[in-house]
């Protein structure tokens, strides 16, 4: 299990596009993917679950991976939140 | 009591009458959800209901999406895809299954329960999108649930109230219909959709393309439906509702005086008889080509049955529906329509097109698809066994298709007759004047076929440059633009000269205001929608011909539409004051 810490950096926050993405990204993966934030745990290949995170702009989300490419998972999906989700 | 204020809707005119009542609002309305258990043996059937719904759903979503889209802007069609997403979380679904399987809970109850912990997250949020998202949330939730109880969805239907939908399926239509469903509103939909057409058949008043009249109406609401003006009316005040009820008598009163005209002939009252026609597409509509006084039927359009099925038809099922629309309308003649998909009329299988109006649609779509187009050939030559029948190609923009056409209903008979199958080797041949090449050229065309028909609506897009679907630029596209009007002129000159009938079946021969002109241009046949054609015919038989000729010259000096339209208004309440123009 490995787990990483990110901050949202587009202006619009995790809003239903990149939440989109950032669920079809995950999916590509076999690995168990988690999303925290204030409290709450929410599957990140759940796009209800990551449009409920309400994330805007500057939040900071922890970030767990596990299973056997949870490295490469957790590389490729966090390269996308440092890229603003190609929205910046 | 609190008043509210009164809020008036336009939409299309869908079905005719008024009514007062209560609003059932079928898309939004919460459905009831109780904590029920079920046993290991039902399990199974509990996930088929949900995946059904599930896929259901996602086809409403679907199509509401791509009329959002159309009618109202990719903006706000954002929400649905949002929604459609939501429907494809395969995380949330398997917990869902979860809790049917483990907990044992119905479907709704586990999708109740599920997708409500998210919404009380959201609903929980401070921030403002959060929360409007959180409505997208409740909105799928109902609608999965709403497909799970489906059947148990009508039964709750109050009786006498009137329903308000996004857009209604011909099955819905019909299951209201049985359930004393006063009205219908809905969103989207025009004049020709299947639950349009359906309403008017079974006589239930219905305004359609409200664009939002589900976000602006609550259930319980009173409201007015007029399906006469294409308005509903929310929340009417009392003057209001006394005008309604004053309006609805005078067309009760002015529809009983149409039904004593119904056997009559379509004669002026100095002796010049017309044909009164009908456009429809299906079969159970043939009913009205005497029901209300007609001469047949003028423009079958046979797309509806091939949009029915997923493949072409074959020449059997279309032979099937052909023939019964005959037999219900003998002894008039049908003109049928040859399959006329592209433009806004889109079959699954035709290609994208990035102007669909100006591609392969019509005639050229069948000229490429012989086998397809002989099919239907020899499905309509069977049909004139049974009664008249006249072949009508769609779409004609010169000679060489009407050539091709013929070499092919040359082909289909050949083989009819090596088969020995009976039809009318006499069958009459048309072509539909609506791209204006074929108008320029009418007399060339009229000395190849045996009657003209005149498709005003793709004609005035195609002569004015004027998408109507379009709403920038839909005031643009106007039915007495004086370029308009000679064009017609034009036609019936043409196609008299080469000794030929001259038809017209786009809207504008259904329009009140248009008649005097189209009857004094010497047009002889007038196809239009069922419900029109009493109030044409009583016009017709109110007015002289000589009258409408002296009109129709006066209008052909006019220089703009407004001096048209205000001259045949004036006219027309002159000559048949008891008429109820909207």
């Amino acid at each position: 299990m490995i787990e990483k810490e990110v901050t949202i950096r587009n202006r619009a926050g995790l809003h239903t596009r990149p939440a989109a993405a950032l669920v079809k990204l995950a999916a590509q993966f076999r690995s168990e993917f988690f999303i925290y934030k204030d409290g709450f745990e929410i599957n990140g290949k759940s796009i209800i679950g990551v449009m409920t995170l309400a994330a805007e702009q500057g939040s900071t989300l922890q970030l767990k991976f596990e299973g056997e490419d949870e490295g490469q998972a957790m590389q490729t999906v966090v390269g996308l939140f440092e890229r603003g989700f190609d929205e910046m | 009591m609190e008043t509210k204020k009164e809020i008036v809707l336009h939409g299309i005119p869908a079905s005719p009458g008024i009514v007062i009542g209560k609003a059932y609002v079928f898309a939004k309305q919460a459905p009831r959800i109780e904590d029920k258990s079920i046993s290991e043996n039902e399990i199974t059937n509990e996930l088929a209901r949900l995946q059904h719904s599930i896929d259901r759903s996602e086809k409403e979503l679907q199509k509401v999406l791509q009329l959002t889209e159309q009618k109202v802007g990719s903006q706000k069609a954002k929400i649905f895809e949002a929604q459609i997403m939501i429907l494809s979380d395969a995380v949330l679904f398997d917990s869902i299954r979860a809790r049917i399987k483990k907990e044992l809970k119905s479907a709704e109850y586990a999708v109740h329960r599920e997708i409500s912990k998210y919404q009380q997250m959201m609903m929980n949020s401070a921030d403002e999108y959060m929360r409007e998202r959180a409505h997208d949330v409740e909105d799928v939730k109902n609608r999965v649930i709403r497909n799970i109880q489906q059947e148990k969805l009508i039964s709750r239907f109050e009786p006498n109230s009137i329903v308000i939908s996004e857009i209604l399926t011909p099955a819905d239509t019909v299951l209201f219909s049985r359930n004393d469903v006063l009205a219908y509103a809905t969103d989207f939909g025009g004049t020709t959709s299947h639950a349009a057409l359906l309403s008017r058949s079974l006589n239930i008043p219905s305004v359609v393309g409200l664009k939002e009249v589900t976000k602006l109406v609550q259930a319980g609401d009173t409201i007015v439906v007029d399906g006469y003006a294409g308005n509903i009316i929310v929340h009417p005040s009392e003057e209001t509702l006394a005008r309604c009820n004053e309006r609805k008598e005078e067309h009760l009163h002015f529809e009983s005086a149409l039904k004593e005209i119904r056997e009559l002939t379509a004669q002026t009252l100095d002796g010049k008889i017309v044909q009164l026609s009908c456009n429809i597409e299906f079969s159970e509509e043939a009913e009205n080509v005497h029901t209300k006084g007609s001469h047949g039927i003028g423009l079958y359009r046979t797309e509806g049955l091939f949009l029915r099925t997923e493949n072409y038809p074959s020449e059997e099922e279309q032979y099937g529906e052909y023939r019964a629309i005959v037999e219900k309308s003998a002894p008039f003649k049908v003109v049928m329509r040859t399959l006329d998909i592209g433009g806004d009329k889109v079959v699954s299988n035709t290609s994208n097109e990035d102007n669909p109006f100006l591609g392969w649609r019509g005639i050229r779509v069948l000229l490429d698809r012989p086998e397809v187009f002989l099919t239907q050939l020899r499905a309509m030559l069977r049909a004139s066994a049974h009664g008249e029948v006249w072949i009508m190609l769609p779409m004609i923009s010169g000679l060489k298709e009407i050539r091709q056409t013929k070499e092919l209903l040359e082909q289909a008979k050949t083989g009819l007759r090596e088969q020995a199958v009976p039809f009318d080797e006499n069958i009459k041949i048309g072509a539909m004047i609506e791209v204006p090449s074929a108008a320029v050229i009418a007399g060339d065309i009229a000395q190849e076929v045996d009657f003209l028909s005149i498709g005003t609506n793709d004609l005035i897009q195609y002569l004015l440059a004027v998408d109507r679907g379009n709403e920038v630029v839909s005031d643009l596209y106007q039915e007495f633009h004086p370029a308009v009007i000679a064009t017609i002129r034009h036609i019936i000159i043409e196609g008299h000269r080469a000794g030929k009938p001259v038809s017209m079946c786009g809207e504008m021969a259904g329009d009140p205001v248009a008649l005097l002109l189209l009857l004094g241009l010497g047009l002889d046949e007038f196809s239009m929608n069922p419900h029109i054609l009493p109030e044409i015919k009583k016009i017709i038989r109110s007015v002289s011909y000589s009258e409408a000729e002296e009109i129709a010259s006066r209008v052909l000096e006019m220089k703009t539409e407004d001096d048209v339209k205000d001259f045949l208004k004036v006219n027309l309440h002159t000559m048949v004051p008891d008429l109820l123009l909207e």
